[in-house]
């Protein structure tokens, strides 16, 4: 439960909602009984996380890992007139990062959707 | 028409542009002021963040770093688009949510905390006013080149410019104007690289022709081209790297951080309607930038392969008239240290510091240099790194009417940032310091007129170091991304997603990441910078890089700090929660 005492929880993202928690007044909730909030709340917090957690993970890949870490060994392959890890380092990181975040876009609306919190 | 006729025509049609969107636009309230009311399209906005994020540095510099560092300046391009994907999933949707004017607006409430809040807007003022030096500069700069006037004109004309824009406008006005700017940079920026990029490999599209074959009957493919060329002539090749992988990675990391850190990108996700819309908004911004950013590799690459090819081993009495006029501007020289009368391109510096002209003219008919000769390197020529995109045009034989675009595409980039930070200045100065810290009693005009009396001061400050730029602008730049990377980044990011963050921890972490990181910058670049090489450096990251280990020190004091302190109290708690959830934004942004 939360109160006024808390002492701070662990410091990982914290997901775990209890069921005591009553939703802040200036949300539209009104319509839905406080504990079937928090439930869904702390559902689609976690899919949320989930979804952040990989695509930071390619993220991570695409920039560090090809353009710097590995771009030696990726410099093997040819695109087009490109060496690969060069490529990803000038050129290739900057597309996947447009399509990660137009699909973090998408999907983040389907799952706001699915919990009934969308804006 | 006369080019230069041409220019006065294209920067004086911008100007008129941009002023009549301010008078179109006025703000009437401080909220209109601060986030433009709070309605902005998520796709207009998404433009005028690439254009208050794409400064005189992203226009004019960044390709001509890329030509001469190569692989290298990945950094740079990887550094400055990876931070918005941090914007997009990690910031700027929680931060709509919350829905306030400003940066330390959220600190300060968040935290629960007046301390927290003056911090950051100490933070905030430090990054802005350093990066805005710089953008005064590049205006001065792009007037002195192209409109015959000195550079302290050329502030003086962009201060006023800027001054009925962000002043009468506030944000409202910043925003409509920036995306037109975006439009003129954008197209001044990408019509060279068509003609460019077609002339050399038969592919108009720079992405593509950079990875083509060059046309020049040697049947290879542009880079490899590049690589033989620079090799053959004792440079390293383009596509291999000289910095260390550990400073790599911690560049890139402070630049993509420090974006995402910089209030004055932050605060552009303010102003679109909803929490989901500020998601919307950065994937565009970033596909505007992207235009700009992955066409700049191509313009360096073949910037440099013409220059070499038009500039080495030419005797200086056949060499083109784009020399000649940039040797007039003082910012091309020639020495002729073997005295065979022809123009050698080699590695190294031809002569020690900055040319100086003695005002006679050599045998060849060359401006003379009174600088001493590098007898160490055969290397004869001295081009300044930042003409590249604006000799590039020249140096392809372009028409007069794109070298007057480029004046004015330079020009709007370096306005469209220079209002952009003004404006999180002034609304940090006139929302955070004023009507929530100092003067809580300020009425909303008052706060309005407060607003426009920080903005006008910023604007002199500004111009004052554009005019007179201390000897360190140029060294601190790195002090923007690495005090974002190490201050107001981690604050943000564990305002939002750990709960437990208290003000003892978030404080705490402000503060030691900020001390570290100002003092490594600090004892490197201007208390002792002949120490500044990798042996001295902490874990061999250069300056541009310690923000990470600053960030790191931040995160790991403050989780600390926090975990034998206070819990954070419940009315936080449930701030946290809501604004972890998208719905109910609409309704902050309507009262």
């Amino acid at each position: 439960m939360d109160d006024t005492a808390s002492t701070a929880d662990s410091g990982d993202f914290d997901d775990t909602h209890d069921a005591g928690y009553n939703a802040p007044a200036s949300e539209a909730s009104v319509d839905k009984p406080a504990a079937e909030t928090s439930a869904a709340e702390g559902a689609y917090w976690r899919e949320n996380i989930r979804l952040l957690v990989s695509l930071m993970v390619i993220w991570f890949a695409v920039s560090y890992g090809a353009g710097i870490l590995f771009r030696d060994f990726l410099d093997q392959f040819m695109l087009g007139g490109y060496p690969l890890g060069f490529w990803f380092a000038q050129q290739g990181s900057i597309y996947v990062f447009i399509a990660l975040i137009f699909f973090y876009v998408v999907r983040m609306k389907q799952i706001e959707r699915k919990y009934d919190l969308d804006d | 028409m006369e080019t230069q006729t041409l220019i006065y025509l294209f920067v004086g049609a911008s100007f008129a542009l941009y002023i009549g969107i301010a008078i179109w636009s006025r703000a009437g309230s401080t909220k209109e002021f601060y986030v433009a009311g709070g309605g902005v399209n998520p796709v207009v906005n998404g433009m005028a963040t690439a254009a208050d994020w794409m400064s005189a540095a992203s226009f004019l510099s960044m390709a001509g770093l890329i030509a001469f560092m190569g692989y290298d300046a990945s950094v740079y391009l990887m550094g400055w688009t990876g931070g918005y994907v941090m914007l997009a999933l990690l910031l700027a949707p929680y931060l709509r949510k919350f829905g306030q004017f400003t940066v330390p607006d959220f600190i300060g409430t968040r935290y629960y905390s007046k301390a927290a809040r003056v911090v950051a807007v100490i933070c905030l003022i430090f990054i802005s006013f350093t990066y805005i030096a710089g953008q005064m500069r590049g205006v001065g700069i792009v007037f002195s080149q192209f409109l015959d006037v000195g550079i302290t004109a050329g502030v003086i004309i962009g201060m006023g410019i800027v001054f009925i824009y962000a002043v009468l406008g506030g944000m409202k006005g910043i925003t409509y104007t920036q995306v037109a700017q975006y439009c003129v940079l954008i197209f001044a920026y990408m019509v060279p690289a068509f003609f460019i990029s077609f002339m050399l490999t038969g592919n108009p599209i720079p992405q593509i022709g950079l990875g083509s074959e060059v046309q020049d009957g040697s049947g290879m493919y542009m880079l490899e081209r590049l690589d033989n060329v620079l090799v053959d002539l004792g440079f390293n090749q383009y596509t291999a790297g000289s910095k260390s992988t550990i400073d790599m990675f911690c560049i890139t990391m402070a630049l993509m951080v420090g974006t995402a850190g910089l209030p004055h990108v932050i605060v552009r996700f303010f102003t679109v309607p909803k929490a989901s819309d500020a998601r919307k908004s950065a994937g565009w911004a970033l596909v505007f930038i992207a235009l700009l950013y992955t066409t700049a590799p191509a313009i360096g690459a073949f910037g440099m392969y013409n220059l070499i090819n038009k500039v080495d081993d030419v005797a200086y009495t056949e060499v083109e008239p784009f020399f000649t006029n940039w040797e007039d501007a003082d910012l091309y020289a020639w020495q002729d240290k073997n005295g065979d009368g022809v123009m050698q391109y080699r590695p190294g510096t031809a002569f020690e510091g900055k040319p100086e002209f003695t005002g006679e003219t050599g045998p060849s008919g060359e401006r003379l240099v009174a600088n001493a000769p590098n007898m160490d390197s055969e290397n004869e020529v001295y081009v300044d790194r930042d003409t590249l995109v604006l000799a590039n045009p020249e140096i392809a034989n372009l028409p007069g009417w794109v070298v007057a675009l480029m004046a004015a595409g330079g020009l709007a980039a370096a306005l469209s940032t220079a209002a952009g930070l003004l404006l999180v200045i002034s609304s940090s100065i006139s929302h955070d310091l004023l009507k929530s810290t100092f003067a809580p009693n300020i009425s909303a005009k008052g706060e309005l007129f407060a607003a426009r009396a920080a903005a006008t001061a910023a604007i002199m400050v500004a111009g004052y170091l554009g005019i007179y730029p201390p000897g360190w602008v140029a060294q601190v730049v790195a002090f923007a991304f690495g005090l974002a990377a190490s201050s107001l980044f981690p604050a943000i990011f564990m305002g939002i997603f750990f709960k437990a963050m208290n003000k003892e921890g978030a404080i705490a972490g402000m503060v030691s990441g900020l001390v570290f990181t100002f003092s490594y910058i600090l004892y490197f670049k201007l208390m002792n910078p002949a120490a500044n090489v990798a042996e001295n450096w902490l874990f061999g990251i250069s300056p541009e890089g310690i923000g990470v280990i600053g960030m790191l020190i931040n995160f790991g004091v403050a989780i600390a700090v926090a975990s034998v302190t206070k819990g954070t109290p419940v009315e936080i708690r449930k701030l946290v929660d809501s604004i972890r959830v998208p719905r109910g934004a609409g309704e902050a942004h309507a009262h």
